[in-house]
């Protein structure tokens, strides 16, 4: 046989790559994590140093992080390049996203990978309520990463001016319209300061839970496939949010900027107001008062949605890659990384055996308005999330905010929501 | 080289029709036949325009053409492939009550933004073109929101709309009238919408007037002077006439603005209260990235890209006879 130089360099490069492969694969296994940032602080910075101690602890593995955007351009991001066939290996999506990334087909479950007995304590390590939005069809499709609930902020000192007890904060929904009657002032027929805000744009439909949880009722089941929005507890709800402002005028009317709220309270604009935990280290920067955090007010029973996001494997992963990517996740999710990251954030930490940390209890020693979304937690549920996701909760948001705006009764708002939401879950059922 | 040099040489030949034409132009055309020559004319265009024309073949004609096709195929999800479904997304999108709602308002939206920021643009034009005192820091505040990116004056208009402690219910306080939420209620929302777009787009518009205006000849002001004609008269019969073509450019970009700006209802209102501000493109993203079917997205689009062209073709072959080009 005649030796070519062309046969001779590739059997030297194929000698070559057969020596070193082993080496190769052991060092190369690269990750892409495609993440948001929806809070405010230097959310790349945590990230890119959490990466890189990652990498020094596991010098295996190369974990590209990559800033997407917010939530909504995260989302777009991975799904177009799962579509283009590059799709990244790991994403910070929406818990809520979970069905549309199933039925895209884009995401794998957990649950091959969970092997150990260590792993299936890892697994069960979680809040409950974290997790209602991360299983459906008995697998586990989300590892809770960055959550959020909606807990209730309120200004100590426009308490104490209406002659209130500034450390107690309105525990029902009777006491937040009495509270609310005495923290609106009124000069002429204009109003100068609110008794309660609850914003409505955007994402209305989470705060919305916040009523109907507290009057016992769920919006959706955990297979996605079927809504109760016209069941009467849900009408009471909303019949409640709307005669905060039409009956008992202490809210204002319309649809109340989510935006602007935080603002809002600022400005002594409204003396309560409703938002996530994760604005608790905006509030407690630029909040010229003294403030409270208290869970949200009960009713027949109490409690507030969960929302945030989880960590979502992509398909198309090699199984090293996996092995890699899980080890990621689970690094990440250690009790005091857990804390660490709730610390810096502000968003609620995922286990309870974080709140044990020594760095926990000593933030939480300095600042214990932290402790109350934990506390809240025993009460939470799922964020509303089914199959088509963003258009049955768009068929919800433009009911609420045509019951706000006076332009349908809250009963025929949700009688319409929920038929539209029937014909959208149809195919799904 | 050669090929150019004989088409002067032609030229030139044609300009002066004097007997020495002949040899001078056979001189070019003696070594080869005219056919051949034919096509390197066409060759050498086709090279000169090839790059526009790949760049606009790849992002311009593909995509259209490409959502066409998709506008008639089902959304592929995960596992079910795309098939083809014929006018099913053209039927969905008549019995689509959003649908129709977003493109309510947007002939609204578009209807009252064209007019009022054309009509601002002129006047804000007309007053700085005159000598007056801080003539340059006039021009500069009229053109300094079209600088602005949208996403940051949407920001700023947030608060000015914020009902309470905002801009606007601050000065309406001075006069006593009560605040108002602006961007939530159903009434008010998209005109605040609509407010926004013409103070953002009439600086823009404005530097096209000046420079028509600049242009102008002074010695029509003095003609008319002299005739003892009065301001408006001579703004009706003479300025408005020249400024036509002008008119008709700003018409054209005004109308695709309208159509193709939204980044304010993203920030300011997410389309809402209860789709009042939802606007086609707007829609046509919502349907695409947050719903993710494509193809609907797809049928959404093509509507849009008729109107546009047929607003197009009626503008140019409508107003192009009507007006006086210099």
């Amino acid at each position: 046989m005649r030796i070519t130089r062309r046969k001779y360099l590739a059997t030297m490069a194929g000698t070559a790559a057969a020596v070193l492969s082993p080496a190769v694969l052991a060092k190369e296994v690269e990750l892409s994590l495609y993440y948001p940032v929806a809070v405010g602080g230097p959310i790349t910075k945590i990230i890119d140093g959490y990466a890189a101690a990652f990498e020094k602890e596991n010098p295996g593995i190369k974990v590209r992080a990559i800033y997407a955007g917010t939530y909504q351009d995260t989302l777009v991001k991975s799904l177009t390049a799962f579509k283009s066939g590059e799709p990244p290996n790991i994403a910070v999506l929406l818990s809520t996203d979970m069905f549309t990334l199933i039925d895209e087909g884009a995401v794998d479950p957990f649950d091959d990978l969970v092997k150990s007995d260590a792993d299936k304590a890892w697994l069960k390590s979680f809040y409950p309520a974290f997790m209602e939005n991360s299983q459906t069809g008995g697998k586990t499709w989300g590892i809770p990463f960055q959550r959020s609930t909606i807990v209730m902020y309120w200004n100590k000192d426009a308490f104490k001016q209406a002659g209130l007890d500034p450390e107690k904060a309105p525990d029902n929904w009777d006491e937040l319209v009495a509270f609310g009657r005495k923290l609106t002032k009124r000069e002429g027929n204009a109003t100068t300061q609110w008794g309660v805000q609850i914003p409505s744009t955007g994402f209305p439909y989470w705060l919305f839970q916040g009523l109907t949880t507290a009057n016992n009722v769920r919006l959706m089941n955990q297979a996605g496939t079927e809504t109760y929005f016209d069941k009467p507890e849900v009408i009471e709800a909303l019949q409640f949010w709307v005669d905060l402002s039409r009956k008992y005028e202490i809210h204002p009317p319309g649809a109340v900027e989510w935006g602007t709220t935080p603002k809002d309270f600022f400005e002594r604009k409204t003396a309560i107001m409703w938002t996530t935990t994760g604005n608790l280290t905006n509030v407690r920067k630029n909040a010229p008062f003294p403030f409270g955090v208290a869970m949200l007010p009960g009713h027949k029973g109490r409690g507030s949605p969960t929302g945030g996001g989880n960590f979502y494997f992509f398909r198309k992963m090699t199984p090293e890659q996996r092995a890699a990517a899980f080890k990621f996740v689970k690094w990440m999710t250690t009790p005091e990384r857990a804390a660490d990251w709730g610390i810096a954030t502000g968003y609620v930490a995922v286990r309870p055996d974080a709140w044990e940390t020594p760095a926990m209890k000593k933030y939480v020693a300095d600042f214990p308005a932290a402790e109350v979304a934990r506390d809240q937690l025993k009460f939470a549920v799922a964020e509303l999330s089914t199959h088509d996701n963003q258009r049955v909760t768009k068929a919800l948001n433009d009911g609420i905010q045509a019951a706000l705006n006076g332009t349908k009764t809250p009963t025929q708002a949700m009688k319409d929501a929920q038929q539209e939401s029937a014909r959208i879950l149809r195919p799904y059922r | 080289m050669t090929l150019a040099r004989d088409t002067l040489n032609e030229n030139r030949e044609e300009a002066r029709p004097s007997s020495r034409r002949v040899p001078s132009a056979a001189t070019g055309r003696m070594h080869r036949p005219a056919h051949m020559r034919r096509w390197d004319v066409h060759i050498h265009g086709w090279l000169l325009l090839l790059p526009a024309a790949v760049l606009l073949a790849t992002f311009t004609h593909f995509p259209a053409v490409a959502t066409v096709i998709d506008s008639f195929f089902s959304t592929p999800k995960g596992p079910r492939h795309s098939v083809f479904v014929g006018l099913d997304n053209y039927q969905a999108m008549i019995s689509d009550p959003i649908f129709w709602r977003s493109l309510d308002n947007n002939l609204v939206y578009a209807l009252s933004t064209i007019p009022l920021t054309i009509a601002l643009a002129m006047t804000m034009a007309l007053a700085v073109n005159r000598k007056l005192a801080g003539r340059g820091f006039m021009r500069m505040s009229f053109f300094t929101p079209t600088v602005m990116p949208m996403i940051a004056v949407a920001n700023i208009w947030l608060f000015f709309y914020s009902p309470g402690y905002g801009l606007l219910d601050r000065l309406l306080a001075l006069f006593g009238i009560p605040a108002h939420n602006w961007l939530g209620s159903e009434q008010t929302a998209l005109v605040c919408l609509i407010a926004v777009a013409v103070w953002k787009d009439a600086g823009f518009f404005m530097i096209f007037y000046l420079a028509a205006l600049q242009q102008m000849p002074p010695q029509l002001a003095e003609a008319a002077a002299i005739e003892g004609a009065s301001r408006w008269y001579f703004f009706r019969r003479v300025t408005f006439p020249l400024l036509m073509p002008t008119t008709l450019f700003v018409l054209i970009n005004a109308i695709i603005n309208s159509f193709r700006l939204v980044d304010h209802v993203i920030v300011m209102t997410r389309g809402g209260p209860n789709n009042t501000t939802s606007l086609l493109l707007f829609y046509i993203y919502e349907v695409g990235f947050k719903f993710w079917d494509t193809a609907y997205a797809a049928s959404l689009t093509v509507v849009l890209l008729v109107l546009l062209a047929v607003l197009a073709v009626g503008q140019f072959t409508f107003f192009d006879r009507r007006i006086h080009y210099q």
